[in-house]
């Protein structure tokens, strides 16, 4: 047996035995060439009388037309919303409110396929991820939060918890459904009743929601559903009678949201962006732990929040692990997002894209040196290989900004001191991941990140019952859990 | 190929990577996720074919019965043209002289368990012996456990060593370290049972004798893979995987195929690296073969059962 | 006892040189100073304010603290965050307690202070009773809100998943401006019962028992700077207090609206959380709750996989 120097050796994952393609069929989803408002458990032609496309971000190809709210539906959906607040839902009883929700719950489970082909139609994410974990998980939220609906009391001792009356919620393309289902779940539950906001890219899987709702013989405007892009948000966010404002989306936004609101008695939860550190040290499990950083950066091609998306690696194990890592990106499948086969996507919009482009050659002309996968990408739509950057500097905006795509940025470490100041020199706060065998060193290490959820030895896991949200510029609030009935009550006693 | 010695590969054992198991077991069944559909389906199935170590390893085994089984790898189901034989017949050390006559000619290897198979529970110049013997019998490979309840013991040093004699006594024969993973308890012993053995000088690491449950399972193989893939970056030097025992469908094996070639490449998709250990795998592969050619759903009754 | 005790002390002079014309002598007036990093300087600016009480009497000169010295405690304030955050549960609420033994010690002073600021001898002897008591009451919360406010969360896989409370870091506080010392009392305990560290700025109008708390806060064993203390003039600082990028966040305590909408809109400059307490009758029983204490602090979430080995199941 001829053995060759290490350094020159190179796994090739380039086999000859290679996956065919095996797409998921588009027929068992229903898509509608055009989509009103939902509005008082109907569907409301827009007064503004405009309609705009949304594409597959795979193909460029259009797939509906979706209506666009302006002022005007903001404040018809919000009297809907407010009437049946007031008429019917905050007198209904809390166990018939639940029933309700469960229902939604199940149906949810029942359409669960058809929602998981529109919404890697309309996102671009793997129909693996929509099917595993988008639409289940957003199902098991309606589930964990129709329990609630008659437990209130005893969430928070000594008060009596009291609903807020109408929220009025904007969610982000990057989970569709799931944040509808994490924006309305705890919502009813509380006694609310809502208007809620798509993203103008991903407008489709709520939409079905929609259909879904009015499907359960939810009381009529309880739940009302518009489509728009910011003017329609901005609309949302000034309405007098909203009394609660929930968003995920970019800081940036988060901000202007906080100065509008200002003044107001309207409540906010704020769910914005991150720059999360994914620590590992040299007596980590290290193949678990590139699962780990893989998963983190790479889920629904970076599009996430929470995204890992700076990894420090403690400088005895850097050169394994990046070698690891980059072992690990070949294997990773890009390309149609309804292949079963596909671990990468689309990127979400052309927009998103320009971002992500610009960061890669921010990232060159900072001095940091580029790795990106040899695959392939479709010639049509939105791409972009997964990439990482080594030798980065903690002062390189690569390593400080949130790139919202599939870039990793590595960073090197020598001790623990060191690896806390770096990983908490931010403004965010919203997530982070230690890797290390070592239980001692993982308490110290998940009390000492100043973030509002911390995995430690594992990356991205989300539940109905555990609460998500940030610290800092991350936003306030949090989603999931007991905790996430928190925001949509008076606890005023 | 020179003899491994214990002086030139000092290493503490002990310090073997740790394995998280909810990690593992998470990134073994993202593997079963691939769908495997149409040619990659069928070349799977052959790829499969080509790998698996037919297997008979009971104490009621007889002349006839091995011969049975050779026959049976050199032609799994003749009325397919074309198909490959399968990669050896695993047999009990005195069985080896059938099987090498029986296989003449064919190219298909001789494998032989040895060293007290199956518990391992003997002394050394015993083990020795047993291998010899299946070696001077014609054995092309040699399938040995490692003591089990040394390792558990902490005495990593003694089941190198008695690796490392085995591996003498193979001469030119291939050894495959069983490590009887159901028997170690964790993925972390699994590594270092795993470590241990090659730097002893395993030509190929096995999970398991087929006589005790769990055999072999996805995350467990998965773990023996990365291992073999460091010791590879290391080292450069290419070690063999065979898992065994408890794959019995062709969709299983498939899965393992996807994790094969997503963690270790091109270089070990074939049977020089890597073997299904299964006597009842085979059978299924021709079912499932004759349906992806003829598109009709196959029963057991027109497939021989040997 | 007591008496009897300082009855002698009185009559008799260490020293022996009693002095019978004593009656003239010169009262020594107290400085008024501010309170950062445990150290009571003048403010930086040199400027003063001289508030007065509703008969007119000036009650002194008080440091009219400039933005700078709400910096220089802002920094202060945060190099001792860590510590006191990292402080164990029990030894804060010991230290709350010995705040309040020590504020029980110069009980006579805080009434004395709080008369010259209008207060009758009667409601202001109920202040000082009640701050006591508050800060025994948040003394006890220390370590208890977290067992109230944590959950351990069911998660569907297998780990381990739990929340937890921590505090936020700095916070800045714009004390009540009535209720001078209760008040002021009432939104420092709650904040630092959670680990944060705080700069506040004490009534305008009624600023003396705030500075002479600092002195309570120095000779008890609270470290300094978690607790940082200024004087002057809200509509001056109050802009400062929520702009700064190392606040994490922001307590007002009065009905205000247009200041309530500039903190509301500033705060958004790194998104600072806003606590306003202006419904609070802080003599009310609502005046206390866990449920201040959970105003500054933070939910985080904890992950981490539970080995499930096999055949271990049986276990139970």
């Amino acid at each position: 047996m001829a053995t060759r120097k290490s350094n020159t050796l190179k796994l090739k994952f380039d086999t000859s035995w290679s996956y065919a393609p095996a797409p998921e069929s588009k027929s068992a989803a229903t898509i509608n060439k055009q989509y009103d408002l939902f509005i008082n458990g109907a569907w409301q032609k827009p007064s503004s009388k405009k309609y705009f496309d949304t594409i597959n971000p795979a193909n460029e190809e259009k797939l509906s037309e979706v209506a666009e709210a302006n002022e005007a539906d903001v404040n018809k959906a919000v009297v809907a919303a407010r009437n049946a607040y007031e008429k019917v839902w905050r007198k209904m009883s809390a166990k018939e409110r639940a029933k309700y929700i469960f229902r939604i719950a199940r149906m949810v489970q029942e359409k669960a396929r058809e929602l998981a082909i529109i919404e890697s139609l309309d996102g671009g994410k793997p129909i693996r991820e929509s099917r595993d974990f988008d639409v289940p998980t957003a199902a098991n939220h309606f589930f964990y939060y129709a329990g609630w609906a008659d437990k209130l009391e005893y969430a928070f001792p000594n008060r009596n918890p009291q609903s807020l009356g109408v929220a009025g919620q904007i969610i982000p393309w990057n989970f569709p459904l799931l944040m509808a289902a994490w924006k309305i779940a705890p919502a009813l539950a509380t006694g609310n009743t809502v208007v809620l906001k798509p993203a103008e890219t991903t407008p489709l899987s709520a939409l079905k929601l929609a259909e879904i709702i009015q499907e359960s013989d939810l009381p009529p405007g309880v739940v009302n559903i518009i489509t728009g892009a910011g003017a329609t948000g901005a609309a949302i966010v000034k309405h007098p009678d909203i009394n609660k404002i929930a968003f995920t989306g970019s800081t940036e936004v988060g901000k202007i949201i906080q100065k509008a609101i200002a003044g107001t008695h309207k409540k906010a939860t704020l769910e914005l962006g991150g720059k999360a550190a994914n620590i590992i040290f040299e007596d980590a499990p290290l193949d678990q732990a590139v699962e780990g950083v893989i998963n983190g950066i790479f889920f629904n091609q970076g599009h996430v929040c929470c995204a890992g998306s700076r990894l420090y690696v403690q400088e005895s194990v850097a050169k394994q692990v990046i070698k690891k890592l980059k072992d690990r990106l070949e294997s990773l499948i890009v390309g149609d997002p309804l292949d079963k086969n596909t671990d990468i996507g689309a990127i979400n919009s052309k927009q998103q894209l320009e971002t992500i482009h610009k960061y890669l050659k921010i990232g060159k002309q900072e001095g940091a040196e580029m790795y990106e996968t040899s695959c392939a990408l479709p010639r049509k739509g939105f791409w972009c290989r997964p990439t990482l950057f080594t030798n980065v500097a903690q002062s390189n905006r690569i390593a400080q900004e949130e790139i919202f795509g599939p870039v990793l940025a590595v960073l090197t470490f020598r001790t623990e001191d060191e690896v806390i100041e770096k990983a908490n020199n931010t403004p965010y706060g919203l997530s982070a991941g230690v890797w290390t065998d070592k239980g001692s060193k993982i308490f110290n290490m998940t009390r000492r990140m100043r973030a509002g959820v911390v995995w430690a030895n594992t990356f991205n896991k989300f539940d109905p019952t555990s609460p998500f949200g940030g610290y800092k510029e991350s936003g306030f609030g949090r989603e999931g859990g007991l905790h996430g009935l928190l925001p949509y009550l008076n606890l005023a006693n | 190929m020179a003899v491994a010695r214990s002086k030139t590969i000092v290493s503490d054992f002990s310090l073997s990577p740790h394995i998280d198991q909810v990690g593992v077991e998470e990134r073994a069944s993202r593997f079963t996720k691939r769908s495997i559909k149409k040619e990659s389906k069928l070349n799977g199935l052959l790829l499969t074919l080509n790998m698996i170590d037919l297997t008979t390893l009971e104490g009621k085994d007889t002349d006839g019965k091995v011969k049975q089984l050779c026959y049976k790898a050199m032609h799994p189901y003749d009325a397919i043209q074309g198909l490959p034989t399968v990669a050896a017949v695993c047999v009990y050390p005195s069985m080896v002289k059938v099987a090498k006559k029986a296989l003449d000619g064919s190219g298909i290897k001789v494998a032989s368990v040895a060293t007290a198979f199956p518990s391992g529970q003997a002394p050394r110049d015993v083990k020795i012996r047993d291998t010899k013997y299946a070696v001077a019998n014609g054995a092309d490979e040699v399938d040995m456990v490692i003591s089990r309840g040394k390792f558990h013991a902490g005495e990593y040093n003694f089941v190198f060593d008695e690796i490392a004699s085995i591996k003498e006594a193979c001469g030119e024969a291939r050894l495959k370290v069983i490590l009887e993973t159901g028997e170690l308890g964790t993925y972390d012993k699994v590594r270092r049972a795993s470590d241990i053995a090659m730097h002893a000088g395993a030509d190929f690491i096995k999970t398991s004798t087929g006589k005790i449950q769990p055999a072999a399972t996805m995350p467990v193989t998965l773990v023996m893979l990365e291992a073999i893939r460091e010791f590879y970056y290391k080292t450069g030097k290419m070690i063999g995987m065979k898992p065994a025992g408890g794959i019995s469908k062709s969709k299983l094996a498939l899965h393992y195929l996807v994790m094969l070639k997503e963690t270790l490449g091109e270089d070990w998709m074939n049977n020089h690296w890597f073997r299904f250990g299964a006597s009842s795998l085979a059978n299924d592969v021709l079912m499932q073969i004759v349906k992806e050619k003829t598109g009709l759903y196959q029963a057991a009754n027109y497939f021989s059962v040997d | 006892m007591e008496k009897s005790i300082k009855k002698s002390s009185l009559s008799v002079s260490p020293n022996g040189l009693e002095k019978k014309t004593s009656s003239k002598r010169l009262e020594v007036l107290k400085t008024y100073k501010i309170y950062i990093g445990g150290q009571f300087p003048r403010t930086e600016s040199g400027r003063f304010y001289t508030p007065v009480n509703a008969t007119g009497k000036k009650l002194a000169n008080v440091c009219l603290s400039s933005r700078k010295d709400f910096r220089d405690a802002v920094v202060a304030a945060r190099s001792a965050f860590g510590k006191w955050a990292d402080r164990a549960a029990f030894n804060r609420g010991q230290i709350l307690y010995r705040m309040a033994e020590m504020l029980e010690g110069r009980k006579a002073q805080f009434i004395d202070e709080l008369m010259q600021q209008d207060a009758t001898k009667a409601k202001a002897e109920k202040e000082v009773n009640l701050a006591i008591d508050r800060l025994i009451y948040y003394a006890g919360w220390c370590d208890k809100y977290q067992q109230l406010f944590s959950t351990v969360n069911p998660v569907a896989t297998s780990h381990f998943n739990f929340s937890v409370p921590e505090p936020m870091g700095v916070v800045s506080i714009i004390a009540p401006q009535s209720d001078s010392l209760l008040g002021l009392v009432s939104v420092i305990a709650p904040v630092i019962a959670g680990g944060n560290t705080c700069v506040v700025l004490a009534s305008e109008t009624k600023p003396l028992c705030s500075v002479t708390f600092a002195e309570v806060l120095n000779s008890s064993d609270l470290p300094g700077a978690v607790v940082n203390i200024l004087t002057g003039k809200p509509s001056e600082l109050l802009p400062w207090f929520v702009d700064h990028m190392d606040v994490n966040a922001t307590i007002y305590c009065e009905n205000d609206s247009t200041n309530r909408k500039m903190l509301q809109e500033k705060s958004a400059s790194n998104l600072k959380r806003i606590v306003f307490y202006d419904t609070i009758n802080w003599y009310s029983e609502k005046g206390e709750s866990p449920y201040h204490i959970m105003d500054t602090q933070e939910i985080k979430t904890t992950w981490h996989p539970i080995e499930n080995i096999a055949g271990s199941g049986g276990g139970y």
